[in-house]
């Protein structure tokens, strides 16, 4: 016996088995509670920003192996991981975590990709601050893990190194679903329908898939091939997509009902809302709907794109959300010289994601805030030559818990520009809606549903920005997996869905 | 994937494009539009679809080069494919269903007006139809008009029909009396001068509105302009709308947004041509600089300057 070899063992890694790719975690031995919060924060290394400001590239670059690795260390493993809590989609943030920690990368890779349809978009533009990361325990004393660079970092392999963490396919299930939309709600949807079997088909206006990911989101922050690979992934996984098609147009609701044995509306908060003052209508005036679709959709951002854009050197934009720092910073990259938001609250107030803001600040973005506008004015040829204001102070707070801006009597002042992008929200857009008279709408326009997302219309579905009003990414996406779970509960004749059903549509067994 | 089937010159600058779309072709109305985005990278234009034939699955496009883009497009063959139609969008024409209309078309708007012309026909509308051009060879859809009544044809020149603008036959056809509505569609002044002329008389009249746009859904507000002091979007809320409320200062205002920057892209695409020009699209500081901005180069001399003057 003694000359009989000892077999290797697999070095106490428990991510061996599902990986064979030679990585080993970042400490030979396992690191105890103690000794890992004694490991600071990994920073995302990022472009120059005096760089980035001139170009589309990508702000973020990305953790290294190493980095990613070492960061995976930061994490605790809580036995309560009050972090899933914190995500819309509720990825499995602590398994995920620890696979990537021991070199598991495709048992880290699977694993997120059964939680989450578009792992590459949310790591890269979910708010982390108020979700995952903050609530996970390690801010309490410093800061968190990076959660959301983590994800990124994963799901960017996993884009590199497809076919290794595909998914089984599902047996058929012999019903038909159609999707409306082809945003984050409608691919989340989409992704997780098929995976049940389902026959998918997402209908989309443009003619690209992506919805906001592709029109509204700028290449600097989600690079469009990235989104085209999540989009080819779900059409790999047996998505079907439909360019090109206006539902309320080229198709009617009725019709889809008829095609299909489940509909889910996910068409958003596509119209642009302008401040109703003076002069909006003059040239060099946009929303940040037309803005960011020319640049980001249309690709006029390059100068051999048939669509132009307007550029102007001094670009005011109204707004303090993440598309009006979306569009600052795009009106910077394209040779403003001066870039402002014009915001009628304070930067605590600032509805965007804070790297955002914090970005744009590097980038020399100018922030006139407890601002608003009163009148676009123009020259006689009705350019736009500035942007008429007034100053505002903070009253009580309001309805929505954010201080009342009051105007400030006798402080109005004009900011030269001779661009001006207004960024203060979208609203439904009817023309969907408006088609079906029977589906129940609130007063505002948007698509009312019961607590699993059905709409006044059996078997008709809704979720995303069309029922909530504009909002992010990953709550959009959040809807769309919950709509899959009372879809799929639907055409099983079971709906509604059974907390079970529901449960495992959110954190679906990974196979562990 | 769309084939064109057919191609056809009709006037110097305007051809006529029969496209594979079955499922337009099926459900189109008179006044609707598609979005026609040739290929990556092209624009997205709006089209009035002029005919359809459900039988064949086509519609009919005529298209007036006046840019890079539809000097593109109009240059595809038979056989040639467009990436992506979309449609059809915006509202149909609220078509009169009795008593008498005139349909006014100026270029390649005499196209547009076509299919309006035949739904009137078709419910038992009586139609007259004002046309007009520069000259002879400027004049189309003269015979298919035909098909849905009276054709009055007019050239700027008196090189065909009557000698004189559209506005002129156009009055007297409603001094005559008895005309009930009147849809006008060409350019932005021929539609302005179209509704004062009918103004006085009190008869309703209808223009389509060609504003700029992207999505042709709504989305994007880049075809907003002032109907009756309101602003609307020609995409959703139109094409058509009442031409005596349609603040037309505004829109032939907003469709010069782009003026130099179209300048400059046909003259790179046809120098690169000729030859083999190797210059952006966008010219260098872009030519969609406001206009009457200096240049970076500029700036900085300026900065310079102040900066040595402070010193």
């Amino acid at each position: 016996m003694t000359d009989q070899p000892t077999p290797v063992p697999e070095a106490g890694n428990p991510g061996a088995s599902h990986g064979d790719s030679g990585l080993r975690p970042a400490f030979d031995h396992p690191l105890s509670p103690k000794e890992r919060m004694t490991i600071d924060r990994s920073q995302m290394p990022e472009q120059d920003a005096l760089l980035r400001a001139a170009n589309f590239r990508e702000v973020n670059l990305g953790y290294s192996q190493q980095l990613a690795m070492l960061e995976a260390e930061r994490c605790l493993q809580c036995k309560n991981p009050v972090c899933i809590d914190g995500c819309p989609v509720r990825v499995n943030i602590p398994l995920f975590i620890e696979r990537l920690r021991v070199g598991d990368m495709d048992g880290a890779a699977a694993s997120l990709l059964d939680d989450n349809a578009l792992p590459c978009v949310t790591g890269r533009v979910c708010p982390q601050e108020i979700q995952c990361e903050g609530r996970c325990v390690r801010a309490k004393k410093g800061a968190s893990v990076a959660i959301g660079s983590l994800e990124r970092f994963v799901a960017d392999w996993a884009m590199a190194n497809p076919g290794r963490s595909k998914p089984d396919g599902a047996t058929s299930s012999g019903r038909t679903v159609a999707v409306v939309g082809s945003g984050p709600a409608g691919l989340t949807a989409a992704g997780e329908l098929v995976k049940k079997g389902h026959d998918v088909t997402v209908f989309e206006a443009f003619h690209a898939a992506g919805g906001v990911l592709i029109y509204g989101i700028p290449e600097f922050r989600l690079p469009k091939d990235i989104v085209k690979l999540e989009v080819d992934r779900l059409v790999a996984s047996g998505v079907k997509i439909e360019t090109n098609a206006i539902i309320g147009r080229t198709y009617t609701l009725r019709e889809l009902r008829e095609r299909f044995d489940a509909v889910f509306l996910a068409v958003g908060a596509g119209l642009p809302v302008f401040m109703n003052v003076p002069g909006e209508n003059f040239k060099g005036v946009y929303s940040a709907n037309e803005y960011l679709t020319r640049v980001n959709l249309m690709g006029a951002w390059n100068p051999e794109s048939d669509t132009p854009v307007l550029k102007g050197h001094r670009v005011v934009v109204v707004g303090g959300g993440n598309v009006a720092i979306d569009s600052v910073r795009t009106a910077k990259r394209l040779g403003a010289d001066e870039a402002t938001i014009v915001y009628r609250r304070g930067k605590a107030e600032l509805p965007a994601r804070v790297e955002e803001v914090h970005h744009a600040e590097q980038e020399g973005i100018r922030f006139e805030l407890q601002v608003a506008p009163l009148e676009v004015i123009s020259d006689e040829n009705r350019w736009v030559t500035g942007i008429r204001c007034i100053r505002m102070e903070l009253g009580e707070p309001d309805a929505s818990g954010r201080r009342r801006p009051i105007p400030i009597e006798g402080s109005e002042f004009v900011i030269d520009c001779e661009m001006v992008v207004v960024a203060i929200g979208t609203r439904s857009n009817p023309l969907l809606t408006a088609s079906e008279p029977d589906l129940a709408l609130n007063q505002a326009g948007y698509i009312v549903t019961d607590e699993h997302g059905m709409s006044s219309l059996p078997g008709v579905f809704a979720g995303g920005d069309i029922v909530r009003g504009a909002a992010t990414v990953i709550l959009a996406m959040g809807d769309g997996k919950r709509a899959a779970a009372s879809v799929d509960a639907w055409l099983r004749g079971e709906y509604p869905p059974g907390d079970e059903a529901l449960a495992s549509a959110s954190t679906a067994a990974t196979g562990t | 994937m769309h084939t064109v089937i057919d191609r056809a010159q009709l006037s110097p600058n305007v051809t006529r494009l029969v496209i594979e779309a079955p499922r337009i072709a099926e459900i189109r109305k008179p006044g609707q539009f598609v979005i026609v985005h040739r290929a990556p990278g092209a624009e997205r234009i709006p089209l009035t679809i002029a005919d359809a034939d459900p039988g064949h699955g086509t519609i009919t496009l005529v298209i007036q080069s006046v840019g890079k883009s539809t000097e593109d497009l109009v240059a595809l063959q038979p056989g040639d494919a467009i990436a992506d139609v979309a449609g059809p969008l915006g509202k149909a024409t609220e078509l009169l269903d009795h008593g008498r209309a005139v349909c006014v078309g100026g270029g390649v708007g005499t196209a547009v007006v076509y299919p309006i012309a035949l739904g009137l026909a078709a419910r038992g509308v009586e139609v007259i139809s004002v046309i007009g051009g520069r000259s002879k060879e400027w004049v189309i859809f003269e015979d298919e008009l035909r098909r849905a009544g009276e054709v009055i044809t007019c050239t700027d020149d008196g090189s065909y029909g009557r000698h004189g603008f559209v506005t002129d036959a156009l009055r007297d056809v409603i001094e005559a009396g008895g005309v009930d509505a009147v849809y006008a569609v060409g350019p932005v002044p021929m539609m302005r001068a179209v509704a004062e002329v009918t103004r006085p008389f009190g008869v309703p009249t209808f223009a389509s509105l060609n504003a700029i746009m992207l999505d042709g859904t709504g989305m994007c507000g880049g075809c907003r302009v002032a109907v009756g002091g309101k602003t609307v979007y020609a995409c959703v809320d139109g094409p058509e709308f009442d031409a005596h409320q349609v603040d037309f200062r505004e829109l032939a205002d907003r469709l010069g947004t782009y003026r130099d920057f179209e300048a400059h892209a046909l003259e790179v695409s046809h120098r690169r041509a000729a030859e083999r020009l190797e210059a952006p699209l966008h010219a260098p500081e872009g030519s969609c600089l406001i206009p009457g901005l200096a240049t970076a180069a500029e700036r900085q001399e300026v900065a310079a300057a102040a900066g040595e003057r402070g010193a």
